[in-house]
């Protein structure tokens, strides 16, 4: 009975972990060095957390055609595949 | 389909087989992860750690109670900013469930998986990951040692050297010389001892005019060379003087007594030495045996795990990572990465592969900011550029441009360390 206790919180915990943990796209977390995840942070640097997923997809496309000129956001744009930018767009559009 | 109890139990004898790394879990404890250094990369992880899944326990090892950031220090030491504006509490870390151990990792048993502290104490962990930043390699620079310091500050760990080369700088009679010694690769903050050079320059020019300031260098090029030496000649026409190691700028000795640096190719005498040694990581890196001969430690690019011991993982500047330099904004961008994979390996899942950013803003003078940025992900083992991506502010731009990157430089600030310890 022990045995079977012991295996049954092993596969609880299987599970909460897949539920629980909702692991950001590669790249999406190094964004929070510059662009602010706390509200109250005072930065002319956009919050992405909850921002539109198409206006961050063209921003990033833009910044990375040279279409619109950035300080960083050009060279940084540039590392990203559509793929990945698509990733991390919807990724933040889901955060609160 | 009908699950009989028989059919449950074999799956999770599995799922137990599965979690066999994880025997905390099968007792209904939480995964134990600690991590030792509370700085950029440390207080980082352990947040992250905590925001991945709530169940592993994290211990975070740090020796004082506040942490001192080296990024915007250079401001402190020509006064336009306070040491107090460097410094933040643990108090949000800890209100996120990491538990704050006050103390200094002396050691570490890779087999026993316990970190050994300076009062005997032990903590066991699962998974370890070590951020202890930089230590001075002591033995490097002949002459410079612990009390070579309080002579020669290197201020390059922020706090009380940061306040001496302060108090050093204000008490220097206007004509005097300041000489900062730069270290070779690789060190904390490559654009670091350039960006100090530059506002040191600043204060001379505003304060003390008639001063001199020598940069002698252990390299021949460096982090944003060609901006920063355009900017000094348009700034600091003959104030400042950047001496290669090609021009004999690598110091081989120092007498603290005189504040006097040796070269190959002559000493000199200054009023105000700054001494930016050879450093390596931190020393509980060496303790616990993930340093290399060369005083950095080898790891794994997508979870950061050590390549000389298993389930211990390092971040920030004492890991060698490939084409990422040792900055503030690198040791954040890591610590989150390895945070992903640690929580993922303690929880029977597999990392995914990252991809990885920095961006480091310098000032040459507080109203005009330049700065580089990278992205980067595993290849061949390593961390590489991603080719196409990152570089340096353009050379040629109007002030108006370096003037935003002043104020982005101070908004980074704000925002990275509201995120790690706000």
């Amino acid at each position: 009975m022990r045995v079977a206790t012991a295996a049954a919180i092993g596969l609880l915990s299987i599970a909460a972990a897949t539920a629980a943990f909702a692991e950001p796209p590669a790249g999406a977390a190094s964004c929070s060095g510059c662009h602010p995840s706390a509200a109250r942070v005072s930065s002319p640097v956009p919050r992405l957390t909850g921002m539109d997923r198409a206006a961050i997809v063209k921003a990033m496309q833009d910044f990375r055609s040279g279409q619109r000129a950035g300080t960083v956001m050009d060279r940084i744009a540039k590392g990203f595949t559509d793929e990945e930018i698509q990733a991390i767009a919807a990724w933040y559009a889901s955060q609160k | 389909m009908k699950t009989t109890r028989r059919d449950f139990l074999k799956l999770g004898l599995a799922a137990s087989a599965a979690l066999v790394p994880v025997p905390a879990l099968a007792q209904g404890a939480g995964p134990r992860a600690v991590v030792v250094g509370g700085g950029f990369a440390g207080a980082t992880c352990a947040r992250a750690l905590r925001h991945a899944d709530p169940r592993i326990a994290v211990t975070l090892v740090e020796a004082n109670p506040t942490f001192t950031a080296c990024p915007f220090s250079n401001a402190v030491i020509v006064g336009l900013r306070e040491l107090s504006a460097q410094q933040f509490t643990y108090a949000r870390v800890a209100a996120d469930g990491v538990t704050i151990t006050r103390g200094t990792a002396t050691g570490v048993d890779p087999q026993a998986r316990t970190v050994t502290l300076a009062d005997g104490a032990r903590v066991s962990y699962d998974r370890l990951v070590l951020a202890p930043g930089i230590d001075i390699r002591s033995g490097a620079l002949t002459g410079y040692d612990e009390a070579a310091a309080a002579q020669m500050p290197h201020a390059w760990q922020a706090g009380d050297q940061t306040l001496l080369l302060r108090r050093q700088l204000e008490a220097m009679d206007d004509g005097g010389l300041v000489v900062i010694s730069a270290p070779a690769n690789p060190f904390r903050c490559p654009p670091g001892p350039y960006e100090r050079a530059s506002l040191i320059a600043h204060y001379l020019k505003t304060k003390k005019p008639k001063s001199k300031l020598i940069v002698l260098d252990a390299k021949d090029a460096f982090s944003k060379q060609r901006l920063f030496q355009a900017a000094w000649a348009e700034l600091y026409p003959g104030l400042l003087e950047w001496v290669p190691l090609s021009k004999g700028g690598a110091v081989t000795s120092v007498e603290p007594a005189t504040r006097t640096l040796v070269t190959d190719f002559g000493r000199h005498q200054a009023n105000v030495a700054n001494v930016i040694p050879p450093q390596k990581a931190g020393r509980i890196a060496e303790a616990a045996g993930v340093a290399d001969r060369t005083g950095w430690c080898p790891i794994d690019p997508v979870t950061f795990e050590s390549k000389l011991q298993p389930r211990i993982h390092v971040i920030g500047d004492a890991a060698i990572a490939g084409a990422m330099p040792k900055s503030a904004f690198a040791a954040n961008s890591q610590a989150k990465t390895c945070a992903a994979a640690v929580a993922q390996l303690l929880t029977g899942g597999t990392p995914s592969t990252p991809k990885l950013i920095n961006t480091c803003y310098s000032l040459v003078a507080p109203d005009y900011g330049i700065s580089v940025a990278g992205v980067y992900q595993p290849t061949n083992g390593q961390l590489a550029d991603v080719p196409g991506a990152g570089g340096v502010s353009p050379q040629e731009a109007p002030r108006a441009t370096r003037a935003a990157e002043a104020v982005l430089a101070e908004a980074w600030f704000r925002t990275i360390t509201t995120e790690v310890f706000g």
